[in-house]
């Protein structure tokens, strides 16, 4: 696969290795956030961490869109499925994160009409081929998929189909990426930036983090040698005393972003005043709603939301490893009480959490994974 | 977050001006290309595909810069190593 | 590696070998994917009160004695959607899949039964289309559909038309069970054909691409490798739902062996391929219906691999994976980019995901 495969050669990842460990200052250690869960997820499958030294540890942000869910969101969304006659539409990644009273696979068995769907395209395209039901939506991710939430409700509105709405839980990442900048207990030497948040924003919007709190950032791209090379360069950054905005993504994120994307959130959306993210709780201007303009779409206006708030477990430290200042396995309840059958916190919902990718794809006994593979 | 993976415009949908026909190691599917309204693409071209829209045309120039300088880090080891080694000879 | 984290794992690892616990009120589709939610619920509900000697083996089919011949006896039911798809239909599957259940027992298969729940409604011509390719399938595989019933359900109570089967055999020349460290781990063909196929039929979305379902009578194939290697075929398991992924977790953890994967090695069509990245599922997880995974002492690696590959349908079988004696149970992926990493059972079916 072109674009793809040449970013994947073993022999390259271990010329950049070398390359890391000799960029790496004798007895310091650096830590590293990756703000998006895709980014885990590449470092996980590909066992990326093999390639690295000790001393640079990545620490899994909160850039998981299903793991900062709230719980009274889930619940929510589920009671407008059990809404006569809805139809509620949701990507797969939602279908098994758990509200306070269980998750849409629950609901569904329990009698809700829910279809996964792999675009708010296919969900409109059910509301048209259903007239008579009223299809919902479920909206989630970052700026990355914000766009096409938006773009499918003008074309709703264009075709003038009213049996269509959403319900919105898009987030946008700065915001949460500024709650953890602040975080008294943080220690982080650089961030490896979300590379598909930035084909929408750019990488201008990062310029705060390098300028008012003195980290490094690389956008970063989603193959494993992106990421090794983004380490490359956050260390290199740091070896030359620098603290810059770098785009390692060039092939996919143009330095202004997506104005046209940029222009349909901001007709369509609007921030809200605030939303409680999972392990990270309540974060001003950091999720999106529908504006009043759009107010025959939002199913918060149309359907008569519950919108309760369902604390977090108290044994669950999501919040510290979202931080980054626990590991997965610091985490008082991991893989014993919350495991991926059974998940307790934000971080063990999808394969994409930090916990969950830590758990599923181990990095556990690491010396006897590698000598067995050898 | 935020699944994306390249894609090759195979065609256009004729009568539907916002489509695309894009195709992924031997899978296609039509997608949608409002989000890079002006950008002229054309047949050929690659795109980032994320839930069925084209989010960002990829840049063959940067592409080939990117794989360059990956290319450059492991040469400069390569020399680094030859200098220690030849340091060591002395 | 801290002491502390290595006993964290430790502790985990120990977690992970036991049984779950059913905690679901009530059925979910996660229990009919055949992962971990599946196993849960088998081991909480069926063998709780099933439980005998033979079933206990948990076996793709049961092995007992009767007047001095050793059988094999297993059951499927089918309940595919879309019942017709490029490759086949339910009918083929319904014949190829207990057929195969039998074939990796070492048994050659004599007679089928086949039972069909069809729903108030459904078209005779549909019907006859489904037998039709049964018919072939059997005649294929070298069997008789011998018995058979027939229910219908009120509209609306089924999807149009679901088939169990089940079949007995002659078990002739069983692998010997004994998985030890070092042996080969084969797969017969490229993975995760048919249920990328079935994916894409449904048309939910919207993908298009030239693939077929692989479901094919195995028996054959299965047949020549014990003759190319007699004696050395120690384990073979047909991979079916949950993939090839599951199947070598099911015969690390019998074995109380590691298997250790060579990502690189695993034979996967660029189309299946495609389809995987593109909804971000992994296809050692989707199902096929024409594969084996088969183990095999060392010595024999190259033989097996040529007679697999000498037969039209193993023409791509590779060598994907090795035994080794530590970690007992788990499966360990060496991935193409060179890094390491383990591959567990999924809880349910691999979802798309757009995250």
């Amino acid at each position: 696969m072109r674009f793809v495969d040449e970013y994947r050669d073993a022999e390259k990842a271990h010329h950049l290795a070398a390359s890391i460990a000799a960029l790496c200052e004798p007895g310091r250690q650096y830590k590293f956030m990756e703000v998006c869960g895709g980014h885990t997820h590449t470092i996980y499958k590909h066992g990326i961490e093999d390639y690295l030294p000790e001393a640079v540890s990545l620490v899994h942000g909160p850039g998981c869109p299903v793991c900062v869910m709230p719980m009274g969101r889930v619940d929510d969304a589920i009671h407008i499925a059990s809404q006569p006659n809805v139809i509620m539409t949701s990507f797969g990644d939602m279908m098994r994160v758990p509200g306070g009273n269980g998750s849409f696979f629950d609901a569904k068995a329990a009698g809700a009409d829910i279809r996964m769907v792999y675009s708010p395209l296919d969900a409109l395209k059910i509301a048209e081929r259903n007239p008579e039901r009223r299809v919902v939506f479920m909206g989630i991710g970052f700026e990355t998929t914000a766009p096409s939430t938006a773009m499918t409700v003008l074309r709703a509105k264009a075709a003038g189909i009213t049996n269509f709405s959403v319900f919105c839980n898009h987030v946008t990442i700065l915001p949460a990426i500024k709650a953890i900048l602040d975080s008294p207990d943080l220690r982080l030497d650089g961030f490896l930036g979300p590379g598909h948040v930035s084909t929408v924003i750019g990488c201008r919007p990062y310029e705060f983090i390098t300028r008012d709190y003195r980290k490094p950032l690389v956008v970063a791209g989603f193959e494993p040698l992106d990421i090794l090379q983004s380490v490359h360069m956050l260390l290199a950054q740091l070896a030359e005393g620098r603290s810059e905005v770098e785009n390692q993504y060039g092939r996919v994120v143009p330095w202004d972003g997506n104005t046209r994307a940029l222009q349909v959130i901001n007709e369509t959306m609007e921030p809200r005043p605030y939303f409680e993210w999972r392990g990270l709780g309540f974060i001003s201007h950091s999720a999106l709603r529908m504006k009043d303009a759009y107010a025959d779409f939002d199913a918060e206006r149309i359907f008569d939301i519950p919108g309760g708030r369902v604390a977090d477990p108290k044994a669950c430290q999501c919040g510290e490893v979202l931080k980054g200042v626990l590991k997965p396995w610091e985490c008082k309840v991991f893989g014993t009480a919350c495991t991926p059958e059974t998940p307790i916190g934000t971080c063990m919902v999808s394969s994409e959490g930090a916990c969950a990718a830590y758990y599923n794809f181990g990095r556990f006994t690491r010396e006897r994974v590698k000598e067995a593979t050898r | 977050m935020c699944l994306a993976i390249p894609g090759e415009i195979v065609e256009f949908v004729p009568d539907r001006p916002g489509l695309a026909k894009v195709e992924v190691s031997g899978v296609r599917r039509a997608v949608n290309i409002g989000l890079l309204e002006g950008e002229g693409l054309a047949a050929g071209d690659w795109v980032l595909i994320h839930v069925g829209f084209a989010l960002s045309r990829i840049d063959e120039a940067e592409a080939k810069a990117t794989l360059t300088m990956l290319e450059g880090i492991g040469a400069a080891y390569d020399e680094e190593i030859d200098a220690l080694r030849e340091s060591r000879i002395d | 590696m801290t002491i502390r984290e290595e006993q964290v794992l430790e502790r985990i690892e120990r977690a992970r070998g036991r049984r779950a616990r059913l905690r679901d009120d009530t059925i979910v589709l996660a229990h009919g994917s055949g992962g971990k939610a599946t196993r849960t619920l088998i081991d909480a509900v069926f063998r709780e009160a099933f439980a005998n000697p033979v079933l206990d083996r948990m076996d793709d089919s049961a092995r007992f004695s009767v007047n001095g011949a050793d059988l094999a006896f297993t059951t499927d039911s089918y309940v595919v959607s879309p019942l017709f798809f490029p490759g086949g239909d339910i009918g083929d599957l319904a014949v190829n899949g207990t057929v195969n259940d039998l074939a990796v027992a070492g048994a050659t298969p004599l007679h089928l039964s086949a039972g069909f729940i069809l729903e108030e409604g459904f078209p005779v011509e549909s019907l006859r289309h489904i037998t039709e390719s049964m018919r072939a399938a059997a005649e294929a595989a070298g069997v008789d559909i011998v018995t058979g019933d027939t229910k219908v359900v009120e509209r609306g109570k089924a999807d149009g038309c679901y088939i169990s089967t089940a079949g007995v055999g002659v078990v002739t020349d069983p692998p010997s069970g004994a998985v030890r460290p070092g042996d080969a781990v084969l797969v017969t063909g490229p993975i995760g054909e048919h249920g990328v196929t079935i994916m894409l039929a449904r048309g939910e979305l919207d993908l298009e691409a030239d693939l077929a379902s692989d479901t094919a009578p195995l028996g054959c194939l299965l047949a020549e490798l014990r003759d190319a290697c007699p004696g050395a075929v120690r384990r073979m398991r047909d991979a079916t739902r949950g993939g090839v992924a599951t199947v070598l977790n099911e015969i690390a953890s019998d074995a109380g062996l590691a298997i250790a994967v060579d990502e690189g090695a695993v034979p996967v069509r660029p189309a299946v391929r495609g389809a995987c990245e593109l909804l971000g599922i992994d296809p050692m997880y989707v199902a096929c219906e024409g594969r084996a995974v088969v183990v095999v002492a060392p010595e024999s690696e190259a033989a097996a691999l040529a007679a697999l590959r000498a037969h039209p349908l193993g023409a791509g079988a590779a060598v994907i994976a090795h035994v080794k004696d530590d970690p007992s149970g788990l499966v360990l992926l060496k991935t193409a980019f060179g890094g390491t990493r383990i591959v567990d059972l999924l809880v349910g079916d691999p979802l798309p995901r757009i995250c």
